[in-house]
């Protein structure tokens, strides 16, 4: 166990700029955190926040209209961003990797589902393709595909949503990777596959002692599977802390907004309740606080001047400048 | 597959069967087939021999029949000009344009293949931009206008290589190939370019980069074959319209393919080896279709998988 070493991933103030037709926008503006071997880390906001982009530039597959324009992403004491594509590509498989929500477009059509998930060995251990073949075998077993033998030589099309997510799972971890990254792993799922997914992914992180980055828009996920958990608004970190203190507490605006909204009774699956407005375009950010327009406490300052992130105490931090007066509410 | 293939088959044969039908109407439609058949010349003795000799005195359900039976054994009579079979005039045609069709098709396509996918891997770069600005020259330069440059350019003032025949080493193969090959190569780049573009954005090839799959990997393993269906449409359109290039192509550079021996049967109005002509380019172009559909079903799981009932 590593936990009290150095963790297994550390993103220090990541910037990604976006270049549109209209201009270069800045879709991710300083996000920081870091997630231990074992532990899952929540990144959660509303869509169009960044949290993919987030995922993206730490894995290293943004697309070409996006680029990482500030920030280090470290990973076994390397910073991935300034590492050649060649030295990145052998860290991709052992040491991070990515699930992504729509496990059907996620594999390849074309290919049988087998190949895919034996495609790791391939690449990183250098196994023939009937090696490779019979790894996907185990991993297939491991995630729950019945009759795996035969269902390698399947095609994606061929099995079920959560068949598909199941495959897309055992593929990422085929290498034992240090980080996992899940973006929206279950949204295209309905309820109990989703559970089922959740468990499997829980059971694999600590088989494997995965640091997991998780991305959702479900507070209950958050509430039931993270140890900690980063709020994003508007491509920055709003505030970030461990799960039990944000939650029973929270110390920004938009983080209670959230917490407030969801119902008694809310259930899993349900997407991110509605917090009243809509967050800025990314071309129009304001340059005070990036909550102002939809912030009940706004006051003048907020508009003249950016909150950053800063302590509030035991290891959490908000990007409010009346952060304490939440804490009284 | 097999299944595939039968269906396949199956179904091209109504549309063939069509233009079988429809050669001999149109031999009759605009009058008496005599016309067609003998030179302008022709005393009326001659024309009534002609006639009763073809079996044109008949009934036309009458001459249907004949006709259909003598199709099926391939037989479209004889040529005015040489007086041979003209089944025969063709087969002896048939496999100069193929290969000259074959070759440049293949070049085509494996030169389209890698330019379109270096061009698509970084959109907008400079190879991007070049290979763009060299496909649209490309597909947009008439053939004959390229022959005909080629010709004075490589042929005459250079003396490169030689104008006509298919006598001699692969030089002979240059200038005909190239000009059948520029339009096809000029539109091949840009289809597999956008096809490719659209597969390199798809989540499969983020996934398979994840894995930390080279740049390679990815075009060739992934995205390449995702991406063929339309290219492979594409291809079979195109060489399909290969026979207009033939055309122009083979009378040019004086190659004795089908292109050619349309063309003179045109202008000295010998019609059976015309009809011989078509009727086996139009089964060339189903047989072709068919080999489309069969690649498209090999590349696809789910085309194999959906066949029609
Ligand atoms: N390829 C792209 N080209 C242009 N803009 C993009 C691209 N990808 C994302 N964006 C924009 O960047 C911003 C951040 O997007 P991102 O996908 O990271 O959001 P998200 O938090 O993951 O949202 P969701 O919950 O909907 O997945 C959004 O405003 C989005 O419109
Ligand atoms: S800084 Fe002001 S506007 Fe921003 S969240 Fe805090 S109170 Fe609201
Ligand atoms: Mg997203």
């Amino acid at each position: 166990m590593t936990t009290t070493s150095a963790p297994a991933l550390d993103v220090e103030g990541l910037c990604v700029d976006l270049s549109t037709p209209s201009g270069t926008v800045r879709a991710v503006d300083g996000v920081s955190f870091s997630v231990r071997h074992g532990r899952t880390l929540a990144l959660l906001g509303e869509s169009g926040c960044g949290k993919s982009m987030t995922a993206l530039s730490v894995v290293g597959l943004l697309d070409p209209t996006a680029s990482v324009t500030g920030g280090a992403v470290r990973v076994r004491g390397k910073d991935t961003l300034r590492l050649s594509p060649a030295e990145r590509r052998k860290l991709a498989g052992p040491v991070l990797s990515i699930v992504f929500q729509d496990a059907l477009t996620a594999l390849n059509p074309v290919q049988p589902v087998g190949r895919q998930i034996g495609e790791p060995f391939r690449i990183h251990r250098g196994l023939s393709r009937r090696q490779a073949e019979e790894k996907a075998i185990e991993l297939m077993t491991r995630v729950g595909i019945p009759e795996p033998r035969q269902r390698a030589k399947s095609y994606p099309h061929q099995f079920s949503g959560g068949m598909r997510q199941r495959l897309l799972i055992a593929m990422a971890v085929a290498l034992d990777p240090d980080v996992l990254i899940a973006d929206e792993p279950t949204t295209a799922l309905d309820v109990t596959v989703q559970a089922q997914i959740m468990r499997l992914l829980r059971d694999l992180q600590d088989e494997r002692d995965m640091a997991v980055v998780l991305i959702t828009h479900d507070l209950a996920v958050v509430a039931q599977r993270a140890d900690d958990v980063v709020v994003m608004y508007a491509g920055t970190v709003v505030e970030q802390g461990t799960v039990h203190d944000v939650f029973t507490s929270p110390r920004h605006p938009y983080t209670r907004g959230l917490l407030d909204s969801v119902p008694e009774d809310a259930e899993r699956g349900r997407p991110l309740p509605a917090v009243p407005g809509s967050p800025p375009e990314l071309s129009a950010v304001p340059p005070g606080c990036v909550f102002q327009a939809r912030c009940p406490l706004v006051r003048e300052r907020c508009v003249r001047e950016r909150p950053s992130l800063r302590s509030a105490g035991d290891g959490r931090s908000a990007a409010c400048h009346f952060s304490e007066e939440l804490d009284r509410a | 597959m097999v299944t595939f293939l039968r269906k396949r088959i199956l179904s091209s044969a109504i549309p063939l069967v069509c233009v079988v039908l429809g050669v001999f109407f149109l031999a009759r439609m605009t009058g008496d087939p005599v016309d067609l058949y003998l030179p302008l010349s022709a005393t009326a003795e001659q024309r009534a021999e002609f006639s009763a000799a073809q079996g044109f005195d008949l009934s036309i359900p009458a001459q249907l029949w004949n006709y259909l039976v003598d199709a099926v054994h391939l037989d479209f009579g004889t040529s005015l000009r040489t007086g041979q079979s003209a089944t025969e005039m063709v087969l002896d045609a048939f496999p100069v344009t193929l290969q000259l069709a074959g070759v440049t098709m293949l070049l085509a396509i494996t030169g389209a293949v890698l330019i379109g996918s270096l061009a698509a891997y970084r959109p907008n770069s400079l190879v991007d931009r070049i290979a763009s600005l060299l496909s649209m020259t490309a597909a947009s330069i008439p053939d004959f206008w390229f022959a005909v440059m080629g010709v004075l350019v490589f042929g005459v003032s250079l003396a490169w290589l030689p104008t006509s025949g298919t006598l001699g080493g692969p030089e002979v193969w240059v200038l005909p190939v190239a000009t059948l090959l520029i339009r096809p190569f000029g539109v091949l780049v840009q289809v597999v370019r956008g096809s490719m573009v659209s597969a390199l954005s798809a989540p499969y090839v983020k996934i398979a980069r994840s894995k930390g799959a080279t740049p390679r990997r990815v075009i060739f393993g992934h995205a390449l074959r995702n991406a063929v269906t339309p290219v492979l449409t594409v291809a079979g359109d195109l060489t399909v319209g290969l026979v207009n290039g033939a055309v122009i192509v083979e009378t040019i550079f004086g190659w004795p393919g089908i292109g050619k021996l349309m063309i003179d049967s045109i202008l000295q109005r010998d019609f059976a080896v015309l009809q011989a002509a078509v009727l086996l380019t139009a089964v060339t172009i189903f047989a072709l279709n068919i080999l489309v559909d069969v690649c498209h079903a090999l590349t696809d799981p789910r085309v194999r998988q959906a066949v029609p009932a």
